[in-house]
């Protein structure tokens, strides 16, 4: 009690102490910036540098790839992409087009109708739909994968696209639901109840008002699924083989090292992983509700 | 609650302190309204919950795919071997060991990361940027680059790196396989953390913070009294979700270590798969499958209830 007293000053005085220090903390607080933005920045880079050495090392000879101590300088070469585009890369690419495509379209055609009922127009017991949709998320894929395999086998759709892009629609849809779901609530009322007193029928309110508010948020939703799909491997290695094989099933013929391949390996990881990178950094502003289901904004 | 109420007023009103019970409306209304949810609900249903009803039948069934016609009951004989492989406890270990150790070290990480990021400085977005790339880089692609690229005895990035420190040519894959998939999976699952956390961060009562520092709190009491329980929700959100996703990890262990050497690196998923389409003991897979399901439910349920208070504090 009595050190508190000591320490604690009357109002008046406080504000004293505080402006004499001015000059002094200001310059204290650009220094500690300067910290800050070294210490980020390298961080970023460490973090950032396994993604830089794949797309650099994808322009190396596989001479330059391959050498102790790693070698930043070198002449750069196309050779290594055009050896995987000559290498069936392409069947690769687009059977990963249209299984992520394909879904992306499919979870917004289904999700944005499922978030609408679960948000403006709720049904009885919405609440339990959403978090029966977020507990499917959580379903580990290995504890599913037999029954689909057996399933897929039986019906004839095993090594087939289609069914590919229909299980991640089912991987997609909880995430944007609970996405489009926040979106949709981001819609003001007084412009839904505006449109109801100006006699605007369901479609022209969904139309008109709706969708072009709720736009970006369903093109951010749609990029996020993309990234999901395009990424994913478990489903991809287990249910494709010959035909429908995406490209991250191209990738595991570079498990085992077999000579010089390093170059190549990073010419196709490049290939592979930029299309997704690129749409993460336009989506990064949405990443975080994506992540987390739409918990977090 | 009046019938001239719209639906949107009534989301509104339901809170912790609204009525519970929601507007009764004619079976006709409550049909069309359910229109929409229906196709979705029914594709996950038919392609998740389905399947993993199979799962638990298949479970109780004597079956392998190389031998279809000898099917038969087995009642718990399944969960008995594979509770008594000790592969299986292997794998149960590995599974456990590296989830904890993976998410641990990388909400560390993404705390510091977003503490940081949390500043003004010069370039603060393209650091940002660069910090998520990690995780959005297709982890089959970047598996292989950290085995061949990063790791390699002979020309590897990181023991050239490590060079200066005196550490000499190591093989990191074969001689500490455990340590190099947590290396690659923090590096990973680090940016995932950072923005969950980072959100938190951003979240708070800038106004709270200046009125604490005028009264003369310092940073660290600042950040133990105010910003610490504010990120504790974020925090817990990003542990439980990271914590789900991370016991689902097969992209590295297929790719870099396949599980070995030996059993030492093989998880859950990684045993299952090869139970299922290298061995097609479609009984014993289907077991270990449900044993993983049971342990993320236990994770799951603190997550939903997570998601919940989240939930709660948006319709107030």
């Amino acid at each position: 009690m009595l050190t508190e007293s000591d320490t604690t000053s009357p109002p008046g005085t406080a504000a004293a102490p505080v402006r004499r220090r001015g000059a002094a903390y200001a310059w204290r607080r650009r220094l500690h910036s300067t910290w800050v933005a070294l210490l980020a920045w390298a961080a970023a880079l460490v973090f950032f540098f396994p993604v830089a050495w794949m797309f650099v090392s994808g322009f190396k000879r596989e001479a330059d790839a391959s050498t102790d101590p790693p070698a930043f300088v070198f002449t750069p070469t196309l050779d290594q992409f055009e050896a995987i585009l000559g290498r069936d890369f392409t069947p690769f690419l687009l059977n990963s087009l249209m299984a992520s495509i394909g879904s992306t379209i499919l979870v917004i055609v289904l999700a944005t109708p499922a978030a609408y009922a679960l948000s403006l127009a709720p049904v009885g017991r919405w609440r339990d739909s959403l978090f029966f949709f977020i507990s499917t998320r959580f379903m580990p894929p290995a504890a599913i994968i037999l029954p689909l395999y057996i399933i897929a086998n039986n019906v004839g759709v095993l090594d087939n696209a289609t069914m590919l892009s229909l299980v991640y629609t089912a991987m997609n849809l909880p995430i944007a639901v609970w996405m489009i779901r926040s979106f949709l609530l981001e819609v003001p009322t007084a412009v839904l109840e505006a449109a109801k007193v100006d006699g605007a029928g369901f479609f022209t309110e969904v139309r008109k008002i709706i969708l072009p508010m709720i736009a970006p948020g369903l093109a951010a939703t749609a990029l996020i699924c993309f990234i999901f799909a395009w990424n994913e491997f478990f489903f991809a290695v287990s249910l494709t083989s010959t035909r429908a094989a995406t490209v991250p099933v191209f990738l595991t013929g570079f498990i085992t090292s077999e000579g010089l391949f390093l170059a190549r390996l990073s010419a196709a990881a490049t290939m592979a992983a930029f299309p997704v990178i690129l749409a993460g950094w336009i989506a990064q502003k949405w990443l975080v509700r994506g992540l987390t289901l739409g918990a977090v904004k | 609650m009046t019938a001239t109420e719209s639906p949107v007023a009534a989301r509104e009103r339901r809170g912790p302190g609204a009525p519970k019970k929601e507007p009764k409306l004619p079976v006709g209304e409550r049909w069309k309204r359910r229109g929409p949810l229906l196709p979705a609900l029914l594709l996950v249903i038919v392609l998740t919950q389905l399947p993993f009803a199979a799962t638990v039948y298949y479970s109780f069934q004597d079956r392998n795919l190389l031998r279809p016609d000898e099917a038969g009951f087995a009642g718990f004989a399944n969960y008995g071997a594979v509770l008594g492989d000790a592969q299986f406890r292997g794998a149960v270990f590995n599974t456990v060991f590296l989830t904890a150790t993976v998410v641990l070290l990388s909400m560390i990480l993404g705390i510091a990361l977003a503490v940081l990021l949390d500043q003004k400085f010069l370039g603060r977005s393209i650091v940002r940027t660069l910090l998520i790339t990690p995780f959005l880089a297709m982890p089959a692609a970047a598996a292989l680059i950290w085995k061949h690229a990063m790791l390699n005895p002979v020309y590897g990035v990181l023991n050239w790196a490590l060079s200066p420190f005196g550490v000499d040519r190591v093989d990191w894959v074969s001689e500490h396989p455990m340590f190099s998939l947590v290396l690659m999976l923090v590096w990973q699952w680090t940016p995932f953390m950072m923005l969950i956390v980072l959100a938190g961060l951003q979240s708070q009562n800038p106004e709270l913070l200046e009125a604490a520092r005028i009264d003369g709190a310092g940073p660290g009491a600042i950040f133990v009294r105010i910003t610490f329980p504010q990120l504790r929700r974020f925090i817990e959100l990003a542990v439980l979700l990271g914590s789900i996703f991370i016991v689902q990890t097969f992209d590295p262990i297929y790719l870099i270590t396949q599980g070995g050497p030996g059993q030492a690196t093989t998880n859950l998923p990684y045993f299952i798969y090869q139970r299922t389409f290298r061995a097609f003991e479609v009984g014993e897979a289907a077991a270990a499958g449900v044993v993983v399901v049971a342990g993320t439910i236990v994770i799951a349920m603190f997550a939903l209830r997570v998601f919940a208070s989240m939930f709660r504090e948006e319709a107030r």
